[in-house]
């Protein structure tokens, strides 16, 4: 009976969110038909996020093959829904729980300190819980003491984190309603403070005329679609179509072959996200109806395309910048022994025009510009250096993207090898 | 009447959004759903009513779909506003 509740209920990350949300429902008194719905549709959820891990790893592995045959090294695609998705069979059961309780420790938190801030960007929250479950477990801990340590270290960096980026984003929006909860924030906070050095407020990049064009990369599975078709196609070409014809494609065409693999990763991805967004969809309206209740005055935390539309010339200008940055660093890479980051569309563009935005707020043009390509080297580096840490799981071609994630995963990682 | 608001990844902006603008839907007496979605899925999507960023609105846009801008994501008083006009002003 012990085992069937620990191992097949809880143990199944599929049917504990599905608890979370049933418990969440009832807790907020919703209708019977609602309750029902919401559950099965955050199980079905988190099995659709399974499926799509599936589409993707045959074409991650398949990029994985080629780039090493091209050039006799590792390439790495960061990509957070990638790697989350990936880790649930591993890692399902404790994500699901750190996710919980660092939820209701943000909520304790704001109550209880100055920080009065509910991160309610489910999504980061759930990758975020994963890395924690990922790297804390290579220290070879219980599982009790991990979730616990996890949710603490999670709920902190829920408070933290938007607190450390306010500042800013005053400045931004003219407001103090809203905060950015968003896990790039270190990659912002250091954009934002190097605009400031070198920058100047005055000459803000909305005075400058930019090209609508490249506003279809918004559209992050066409941003998406199109980064792997151009790496799949200049790595495949590096390969030659003798090795790709004879080993891997069973014969059909190089081109056509590496086409297909590379929207099949989008497509993958695509998957995921769909489910991912089945799974929050019930789980953070919860959250916020709790937090509404429970801390007077919170301010929500929220995604950070929250601030696009109040610079969005910032917006090109940064993810332009930053993916230069991203580009240069795959040279600079294996220079410095690491393996080589591949830049994704979709990280530079959101993470890029972020930090253009925050750059402009404190340093005009020349800030975005700047503080978009310091952000684009940290976003190379940063998932490059986590590798190592992320033991088992950092050999899997993919890895976390946005810049916290390498920070916190850097930290514990050196802070468990301090004690090992 | 249903209610699509639309964001790049489906996911954080538009979630919010859709949260918001059920709100205020409830508070207008509007009869109507607002679900949040992404922009490729979006396209193809059929609803009455389109929210989101005017960046987004305009990719979306194909000359037959109803467009709402929002600049502020969370302030009440914009999609009050917003919704306001576009919808309780065609009746």
């Amino acid at each position: 009976m012990f085992d069937f509740i620990m191992k097949d209920i809880l143990g199944t990350p599929a049917i504990l969110v599905g608890l979370f949300a049933l418990f969440g429902l009832l807790l907020q008194k919703k209708a019977i038909t609602d309750v029902v719905s919401g559950t099965l549709k955050t199980i079905m959820g988190f099995l659709i996020l399974n499926a799509g891990a599936t589409v993707l790893t045959g074409s991650l592995t398949i990029f994985g093959e080629m780039f090493e045959k091209a050039f006799n090294i590792e390439g790495v695609i960061p990509n957070n829904e990638a790697i989350v998705a990936l880790s649930q069979n591993a890692f399902g059961t404790e994500t699901a729980m750190i996710m919980l309780i660092g939820m209701i420790v943000n909520i304790v938190l704001a109550r209880y300190t100055k920080f009065k801030y509910i991160f309610l960007t489910g999504h980061h929250t759930m990758f975020m819980a994963c890395l924690l479950a990922a790297v804390l477990s290579t220290s070879g801990m219980g599982s009790v003491p991990l979730v616990i340590l996890g949710s603490l270290i999670l709920g902190a960096l829920m408070v933290l984190l938007p607190a450390m980026l306010q500042p800013t984003v005053r400045e931004i929006t003219g407001s103090d309603d809203i905060a950015v909860g968003h896990f790039g924030s270190f990659g912002y906070f250091v954009a934002a403070k190097v605009a400031k050095l070198t920058g100047d407020k005055t000459k803000s990049t909305e005075e400058v005329k930019v090209p609508k064009s490249l506003g279809f990369l918004r559209d992050s599975s066409v941003a998406l679609a199109l980064t792997m078709t151009i790496m799949f196609l200049v790595v495949s070409l590096f390969v030659g179509p003798t090795y790709i014809e004879e080993n891997l494609s069973d014969g059909t065409n190089f081109l056509v072959f590496s086409l297909l693999q590379a929207i099949t990763f989008a497509a993958g991805v695509f998957i995921i996200l769909a489910g991912v967004r089945m799974l929050i969809a019930e789980i953070v309206p919860a959250f916020k109806g709790i937090a509404d209740k429970i801390v007077p005055n919170a301010k929500p935390a929220l995604d950070v395309p929250i601030v696009f539309p109040f610079a969005p010339n910032a917006v090109i200008i940064g993810f332009l910048s930053s993916f230069v940055a991203g580009l240069l660093s795959m040279f600079l890479l294996p220079l410095a022994g690491l393996a080589v980051i591949v830049p994704g569309l979709v990280p530079h563009f959101f993470c890029g025009a972020a930090a253009g935005v925050f750059g402009n707020a404190v340093g005009g043009r020349r800030g975005a510009i700047i503080g978009a390509f310091v952000q684009g080297i940290l976003i190379s580096f940063l998932p490059a250096m986590l590798l190592p840490v992320l033991g088992s799981l950092g050999f899997e071609g993919t890895t976390f993207g946005d810049s916290d994630f390498g920070v916190v995963g850097i930290i514990i990682g050196y802070i468990i090898n301090l004690f090992s | 009447m249903k209610i699509l608001a639309v964001c790049g990844n489906g996911l954080g902006t538009s979630f919010i959004l859709s949260i918001n603008v059920n709100k205020a839907l409830k508070e207008l007496n509007i009869d109507g759903e607002c679900k949040n979605m992404d922009l490729a899925s979006a396209k193809t999507e059929v609803a009455d009513y389109y929210i989101g960023t005017p960046e987004i609105m305009e990719q979306l846009q194909d000359g037959n779909k109803k467009t709402i801008n929002i600049i502020n994501m969370v302030s009440a008083d914009e999609i009050q506003k917003a919704l306001t006009s576009h919808i309780l002003g065609e009746k």
